[in-house]
């Protein structure tokens, strides 16, 4: 025989205590299930994260008041840091002279709310002050028309690109946006581009955006001052030229702008240079803690069940002390009960381990169906949840095996 | 002539099934040791129907655990068909209660949860027996003892007399050199008790090697050869 026999004996014994089995198994379930589960969020999150940041320009250097962190790093000063000074076109344009950059684009934008147009609605667009490049940068495609371009911004034209959502909602079926107006705080822009549209990028819509020349905005609408500047001032976004790497690009703004805003050495920046990597990074930590959390509530959760099953373990050996005996009676040999009651032990923890692989599976099918993140456990975990849950029961089965099978067999025949 | 001498010795071995010098047990309580056995000889050859009797206490059980190889001498020799197996531990023990002994108990100890046939096979299982081979064996031993018909049944669904028959078709699973039975028929009322040495006095007439320890007179009248023992000691 072999001890494929024995084990599918110690399994189906198992069925003998369901309420117990059961009860015994949950800790493993709750554990797999964390595992599981946890592992389909992060993984959606990630791939949720890769598409937002894939819509956004993968190169483009974004030149700010505030250094941006996704995370809780640092507590942040916000009245120290709004009076840094604003960036300005100035500034664009100096960037813009750098041999590694292609383009330096500022741009500042401001709520409009609703717009209407004759009977035509859109609600919660934005105005964006943009200067030439800002295509490029913001990885927009301009399939009707054209972008904004310096001869827009020297002459300050009351000219608009409109994202899709403002063509398909300020203009009727069939009719052409180019050349028509679009009267915005009481002045009239003529529409020289339509946008292709882009989706949501971490939330926010894009394609309600409409674009005027960076001059033509600055010469309505004031800067924004105080607090409100740290965001909503002008921000610079640089393209490197082609076979830049980024880090060089990020290196010459970075000189050019100590350089313009008088920095001394020992002087921090007093601007943000934000790459894509960057908070790529900063989002890379909350994922690891999010891991680490997740591999302490895993194996908690694994700990709490594996004792669960080393408790109830011990209670069956005790209660077959009498079976024990008459097995070894009838020739069982030390390592034949051994496996016998590590059989269950892995047996109770597996069947844990599956419970828990269809719920997790499951709660990464429901989280899919009713949010918008693609959570989806990654095939490895099935591995990982079976050889966890089973590596609990053997870690923790051998203690009561051991001592089931070290039974002197005429006492134990005696046991009542 | 060699030869013939070894065939000789190789019979004579056959024949002598069990041969117990100078056996003696001690178990160590602590502060006093209990001489439980003390020098026992004893001879048993194959065929043999052997009832050991004595009192309470005189060492018995001690003797039958260590016929049966659940238990091992102090000091002495314990030849089992020329092997000797004092000395024998762990594995090896189990491998000889396995193949070469049969036991059946007062309290029957059948495993509550397997049917009579799956309590029959138990013995095969440990002996990694292909399972064809298993099947065809608990159906011969079954009906060996008379129970064909109630293989699938669990313990609780048999009479005494019928768990008893199916403890010594367990017994005899694995073909064994000897049949070790503890009062098997003290918990049995008489017309049970009756039907039960009947199966074991056809079964040592088949050939079988059988000890019975009673403290019965009508159980040891079956027996051909009676040994007493008294304070650790053959009487």
């Amino acid at each position: 025989m072999n001890y494929l026999t024995l084990f599918v004996r110690a399994v189906t014994s198992m069925r003998y205590n369901k309420m117990r089995s059961f009860l015994t198994t949950l800790g493993i379930i709750i554990g797999v299930t964390t595992i599981i589960a946890i592992v389909a969020l992060l993984k959606g999150l990630d791939r949720t994260i890769d598409q937002e940041f894939s819509s956004l320009g993968t190169k483009t250097i974004y030149v700010q008041k505030m250094e941006l962190e996704i995370g809780l790093r640092r507590h942040r000063n916000f009245e120290e840091i709004s009076k840094r000074p604003d960036l300005t076109v100035e500034d664009a344009a100096a960037i813009s002279k750098l041999a590694t950059v292609r383009a330096a684009v500022p741009n500042i934008h401001r709520d409009l709310g609703t717009l209407t147009r004759g009977v035509y609605e859109a609600d919660e667009c934005t105005l964006t002050g943009i200067g030439e490049g800002g295509d490029l940068t913001g990885n927009w495609v301009v399939p009707e028309g054209r972008f904004i371009t310096r001869y827009d911004q020297q002459h300050r034209n009351t000219v608009c690109v409109i994202g899709s959502y403002v063509a398909d909602n300020l203009f009727g079926l069939g009719e052409e946006p180019l050349g028509k107006t679009l009267e915005l705080d009481g002045r009239r822009y003529v529409v020289v581009g339509v946008l292709e549209e882009k989706g949501a990028s971490f939330g926010h819509p894009q394609d309600n955006q409409i674009f005027i020349p960076v001059e033509t905005y600055l010469k309505y609408y004031s800067l924004p001052e105080g607090r409100t500047s740290v965001f909503r001032g002008i921000r610079i976004e640089v393209l490197p030229e082609e076979e830049v790497p980024v880090e060089t690009a990020v290196a010459d703004v970075e000189e050019l702008l100590r350089l313009r805003h008088g920095l001394r050495y020992y002087e921090d920046n007093d601007f943000g240079l934000n790459t894509q990597e960057s908070m790529l990074s900063s989002l890379n930590t909350i994922r690891s803690v999010l891991w680490l959390v997740m591999v302490g509530v895993a194996g908690i959760s694994l700990l709490v069940g594996g004792i669960g099953i080393m408790n109830i373990m011990l209670v069956s050996v005790a209660e077959r002390t009498r079976e024990i005996g008459i097995r070894k009676a009838v020739g069982a040999s030390d390592a034949d009960i051994t496996v016998q009651f590590l059989s269950e032990a892995v047996a109770l923890s597996s069947v844990g381990g599956v419970v828990g692989i269809v719920l997790g599976l499951a709660a990464g099918a429901f989280v899919s169906a009713v949010t918008p993140l693609q959570a989806a456990a990654p095939w490895w975990t099935v591995v990982l949840g079976v050889g966890f849950s089973a590596a609990v029961g053997i870690i923790f089965g051998i203690y009561p095996a051991r001592k089931a099978s070290g039974l002197n067999p005429i006492e134990a025949i005696r046991y009542e | 002539m060699a030869e013939r001498q070894e065939a000789a010795v190789a019979r004579a071995a056959l024949e002598r099934l069990i041969e117990l010098a100078g056996v003696s047990k001690v178990y160590d309580t602590g502060h006093v040791a209990v001489r439980a056995l003390d020098d026992v000889d004893l001879r048993l050859d194959a065929g043999e129907y052997v009832a050991i009797m004595g009192p309470s206490g005189s060492g018995k059980s001690t003797l039958m655990h260590i016929l049966g190889c659940l238990d091992t001498p102090t000091s002495g020799s314990y030849l089992l068909r020329g092997r000797e197996v004092s000395q024998y531990a762990g594995k090896k023990l189990a491998q000889v209660r396995n193949r070469e002994v049969g036991f059946v108990f007062q309290q029957f100890n059948l495993l509550p949860r397997l049917t009579a046939a799956e309590n029959v096979e138990l013995p095969l299982l440990y002996a990694r027996a292909p399972a064809e081979r298993r099947r065809e064996i608990v159906a011969d031993t079954l009906a060996k003892v008379g129970l064909s018909d109630r293989g699938h049944h669990k313990p609780n669904e048999l009479s005494g007399g019928e768990v008893q028959r199916v403890a010594i078709a367990r017994a005899l699973a694995n073909d064994p050199a000897i049949i070790l039975a503890d009062e098997p028929t003290g918990n049995l009322d008489s017309k049970s008790e009756e039907d039960l040495m009947q199966l074991l006095d056809s079964l040592n007439e088949m050939g079988r090697t059988l000890v019975v320890v009673t403290h019965e007179d009508s159980v040891a009248r079956h027996a051909k050869r009676v040994i007493t023992l008294r304070d650790g000691r053959l009487a």
